[in-house]
């Protein structure tokens, strides 16, 4: 495609194969949240479409970045995080209250959203430095776990069980992919099977568990969290295969459907473009995490490889976990859909990780062959 | 693989692994699709329906209810569109601040308010409470607009019941209300729990409840989750109930109820061709209009308070000694007996019974007496002295069969059937042996003896025409055919100008004369004692303790078309009924005349009945105040008025020891009778 559309040199050294598809989705997304608001572009679509924009010149930005630069701040980048996550917990404690996000003058910043791209780089980072003869070691493992549960500690106090999730995801593929061995894996996988019952019972807030328990069946409780589900399976189930048409939802248009623009965007989407609407978005996504994946295997070292591994993981986090949500295969833990809902917060974490990976690309192609 | 790995192997493992993770992901969106396919395609069905329950609401309209006319086809009871507003309890929220917002608004008085939470706590939470209806359109406007912070509340537009002529037809059409827990759970479907919807709760109303419902519409609405209503989908009409077209005169009934006037008692008047009731009317009463909104503490309260009982249904349930009224078929009975008419006996005021002596009510007597003065006189002696040759073995009969005790085939919730005493049913009740003088107080409609006033106004019908009238209240073009009772035209005719006597001859109630031409009513007089001459005088004193004035009467006299009866209980005599008896056919035969003689007395009294209601209503809560029991629900309120009403029957507990000694000069009241 680059090589048969003339292009100005910048622009043809653009990844269309995944641009295109993205700017397909953001629209479409734009036109679901038009019918969400009722058959208006404000208050959703047209802020969606400008966040989008704003976004995406800060990823073309972060995509010119020096990979020499990003490798070395990647812990200074860490400790900056990590201290907003503090300062939320302070200014929590201080108003009284428990909160996600600061207060920047006009910008409200929710710091545990940087994070997900940022535990990908800086693990990215420590495996890229960490000798290859110690990977089978305590070393390799030890440090990881802590740069992780810190952050995921500090979201889970907000709380926000989902957050910390994603960024323990991001985490654990990076970990997964930089190679240590495969059995440390199984065995976490069995602490876990273990840790999570102690879990429910020891660690979830009242919300959080009765989340799980009507996730495990929704109809006992049909008028409370129940609800949610409930409601976004008739969403769904009722567009059909071609949807009712555009802007005929009854679900989202009359409020059965709770969050119709953020968290249910994709329910929305499905009552009224039916099975073909959520088997064009499914495809987007199809395309954007493969060329992810892409980007990853002809990454030239270790660290950028890492990073747009640990990125397309993240983005990967997002979708499946909402999609299972909305169709009644997850619990209801409030993750948006990238590049639909509507909301700056989780639009900004999925441009940084676009923007990362296209700054990886960038190096592919520039570098050549350099290795590690 | 425990030797370190080289980078290269390390990069076929990152190779691996991320061709894991891709693997991984596509499954996940393998399984997502499949997902999303599975209920969208496969259940689209279940789906789509639960999609159409949650948009679409089926609200029911609540029928039109059928109307209840009278013989002529004017209403009796009707329904006027106006604007109400109810409340669902369950959907209030606040609801201290619901009633103080719609008090405002609908300038609800402290007592209002009260009874309204008080509805509204015993209401079951899912049915509407009616809060007000007959609103104009800036009230219901002012709370339309106010909706957003009123949940619960419903303004709309509906029907409710009238009733054009208020407490004149209180006790027999009974009223209706919004169906209460024990009826919902008797009947539990969703029409009964509609906002507007009534039913029958007493009466006429309550009788003929299938009939007059109808079927409910429906409308299909589009809602949002919250309840809003976005648009109509479509709408059935409903279908309104049946009416039900009773043989009541109207206008008559109205007339008779306004004519009791002050007192307390009841007015029956029949066809006695057909037997249609024209008129039955009891008073005091209530207002039927201000009970279907609910039954206020005020309202209930001055109603329970008052001695004159205005609960009670006085024509069915009210059980009163006839006295003197029975006389003439008492005379009926010695004339099938076999005693000749002419036959004289000697009244010189009292009868002498073995060693006893039973007293007239005319103490200085009435010398020669045939049945013809016997009854125009009604003159005790004649019916003692007849009476113990007779024996009550050929009264009692004769009472049962002229309708006394009789129970009638009538649309009505109850009637009470009173007494007809004989030797068996005394020893059975008592274990006592018959009297002579049990005898002599029957012969005057005394002692045991009870009916209520529908039963007297039969007898009238039946002894005017010699035959078994059967009374009906539902209106039908056919003629009965009624069987014979059996008495030889002869004794009929003795019958009829004996009692014309009592009014236009020589008899006890000269004044009930019809100023009417060539319509000559006849008549009884009857004087029922309530307690002995040691207690009162039964004329003036307590009320309670005076006399029941009786009428019982039939025009005209020699080809009776008109029967009836008029009751007034504590009237102090007979001249306390035959005035409204007389005014009553007055108004049948010339409605001007009768209105005329209304008018000036209702001048007298302080308006109509309706409008004495309502003066007294405000009166009564002006002095009340909020600090009232609450009122009983209409179930509750009908088993108590009916068991009042049994209580309240005369019928003593123990034997009556003696004769009842007569009044002296019964009919004197007649000239000093409190209505002229």
């Amino acid at each position: 495609m680059r090589r048969s559309i003339p292009l100005p040199a910048p622009l043809a050294a653009l990844p269309w194969i995944m641009l295109l598809p993205l700017f397909a989705l953001v629209l479409f997304g734009a036109a679901v949240l038009h019918s969400a608001a009722g058959g208006s572009m404000s208050p959703y679509a047209l802020s969606h479409i400008l966040r989008f924009l704003v976004f995406l010149v800060g990823a073309l930005v972060l995509m010119m970045l020096p990979r020499r630069l990003v490798l070395d701040n990647a812990y200074l980048a860490y400790g900056g995080v990590l201290a907003l996550l503090v300062a939320v917990e302070v200014v929590g404690a201080v108003g009284g209250g428990s909160q996600r996000w600061l207060e920047l003058g006009v910008v409200r910043l929710q710091p545990s959203e940087l994070m997900k791209p940022v535990i990908v780089l800086v693990l990215a980072s420590f495996f890229h430095t960490l000798p290859i003869g110690m990977l089978r070691s305590w070393r390799a493992l030890l440090p990881p776990l802590v740069l992780m549960s810190l952050p995921m500690g500090l979201v889970l106090l907000q709380p926000d069980l989902g957050t910390a999730l994603a960024i323990g995801f991001g985490g654990v593929v990076v970990v997964f992919l930089a190679g240590v061995p495969l059995r440390w894996f199984i065995g976490g996988g069995l602490l876990a099977a273990v840790a999570a019952p102690l879990a429910y019972f020891f660690v979830l807030q009242d919300y959080q568990r009765r989340r799980v328990t009507t996730f495990l069946d929704p109809e006992s409780d049909p008028l409370g969290s129940g609800y949610h589900i409930i409601q976004s399976k008739i969403a769904i189930g009722s567009g059909g295969i071609d949807g009712k048409g555009f802007g005929q939802g009854s679900q989202s248009h009359l409020n059965y459907l709770p969050e119709p623009h953020t968290d249910f965007v994709f329910a929305t989407m499905a009552e009224e473009w039916g099975l073909i609407g959520g088997l064009f978005v499914l495809l987007v996504f199809g395309i954007i995490l493969r060329w992810g994946l892409l980007v990853a295997r002809a990454a030239p070292d270790r660290f950028s490889r890492l990073l747009a591994a640990g990125m397309t993981a993240t983005i990967f986090f997002y979708v499946a976990v909402n999609l299972m949500m909305v169709m009644g295969l997850a619990p209801v833990v409030g993750i948006p859909l990238p590049f639909m809902s509507h909301g700056g917060s989780s639009m900004m974490t999925n441009m940084i990780c676009i923007g990362t990976l296209m700054m990886v690309d960038r190096w592919t192609r520039q570098g050549g062959g350099r290795a590690s | 693989m425990d030797k370190p790995p080289s980078s290269h192997a390390l990069n076929q493992s990152f190779q691996r692994r991320t061709f894991f993770i891709g693997a991984a992901q596509a499954s996940i969106g393998l399984l997502l699709a499949g997902r999303m396919g599975y209920i969208a395609v496969a259940e689209n069905e279940k789906y789509r329906m639960e999609a159409e329950s949650n948009r679409v609401n089926l609200t029911l309209i609540p029928p039109r209810r059928g109307w209840i006319l009278d013989r002529h086809g004017a209403p009796l009871a009707s329904n006027r569109a106006d604007f109400r507003v109810d409340i669902i309890p369950e959907r209030v929220e606040d609801v201290q601040g619901t009633v103080r917002v719609l008090g405002d608004l609908l300038a609800l008085s402290a007592v209002d308010r009260q009874d309204l939470l008080d509805r509204l706590e015993s209401a079951p939470r899912f049915s509407a409470v009616p809060v007000a209806s007959g609103l104009d359109y800036e009230t219901f406007a002012a709370v339309t607009v106010r909706l957003p912070e009123l949940p619960g509340v419903i303004p709309q537009r509906g029907y409710s019941r009238y009733y054009p002529t208020g407490p004149s037809v209180g006790h027999l059409i009974g009223y209706v209300g919004a169906p209460s827990r024990e009826e919902y759970e008797a009947e539990p479907t969703p029409l009964l729990l509609t906002p507007g919807f009534k039913l029958g709760k007493d009466g006429l109303e309550k009788q003929f409840e299938q009939e007059l419902r109808g079927r409910p519409g429906a409308r299909r609405v589009e809602v949002t989750a919250s309840g809003r209503i976005v648009r109509d989908l479509d709408t059935r009409d409903d279908v309104q109930g049946k009416p039900v077209r009773l043989t009541i005169d109207g206008p008559l009934q109205d007339y008779a109820a306004r004519r009791l006037g002050l007192e307390s008692g009841s007015v029956v008047v029949m066809d006695c061709r057909t037997g249609d009731i024209l008129c039955m009317a009891s008073m005091p009463s209530f207002d039927p209009n201000s009970f279907s909104d609910g039954i206020g503490r005020v309202e209930y309260q001055m109603l329970a308070e008052n001695e004159r009982v205005p609960l009670r249904n006085k024509v069915l349930k009210g059980l009163y000694p006839p006295g003197s009224t029975v006389k003439p078929m008492v005379g009926m009975a010695f004339l099938e007996a076999g005693i000749d008419p002419k036959e004289t006996v000697f009244c010189g005021g009292g009868l002498q019974v073995g060693n006893r002596r039973f007293g007239c009510w005319n103490r200085r007597g009435h010398g020669q007496v045939d049945m013809a003065k016997g009854i125009y006189q009604s003159c005790d002696v004649y019916f003692y002295h007849l009476a113990q040759r007779v024996g009550m073995d050929a009264i009692a009969p004769m009472a049962r069969k002229c309708g006394m005790g009789e129970t009638f085939p009538l649309p009505v919730l109850s009637q009470f059937f009173g007494t007809v005493p004989d030797p068996a049913w005394k020893m059975q009740k008592y274990g006592q042996p018959w009297q002579s003088f049990d005898t002599v107080n029957a012969t005057i409609g005394q002692g045991y003896m009870l009916s209520n006033p529908l039963q007297l106004a039969v007898m009238s019908a039946r002894l005017a025409t010699g035959k078994r009238v059967m009374p009906r209240l539902v209106y039908d073009e056919t003629r009965p055919r009624f069987d014979l009772m059996g008495f030889s035209d002869d004794h009929v005719h003795v019958i009829q100008e004996a009692m014309s006597d009592v009014v236009n001859g020589p008899g006890t109630a000269g004044r009930a004369r019809l100023p009417i031409p060539d319509v000559l009513m006849a008549g009884k007089t009857g004087t029922a004692q309530v307690v002995g001459l040691n207690i009162s005088n039964g004329r003036t004193g307590p009320w309670k303790y005076r006399d029941h004035g009786l009428f019982t009467f039939f025009a005209p006299y020699d080809n009776p078309i008109y029967a009836g009866v008029v009751v007034i209980e504590h009237g102090g005599g007979s001249g306390s009924a035959y005035p409204v008896a007389r005014d009553v056919m007055t108004f049948l035969f010339d409605p001007q005349k009768g209105l005329d003689a209304l008018h000036a007395l209702e001048r007298q009294w302080g308006g109509t009945a309706q409008e004495r209601l309502a003066a007294d209503y405000a009166r009564y809560a002006a002095a009340a105040g909020v600090d009232l029991p609450r009122p009983p629900d209409p179930i509750t309120l009908a088993r108590q008025v009916e068991a009042e009403a049994r209580a309240a029957a005369p019928e003593p507990a123990t034997p009556v020891p003696d004769a009842i000694i007569p009044r002296e000069d019964p009919v004197a009241s007649a000239t000093e009778g409190t209505e002229e």
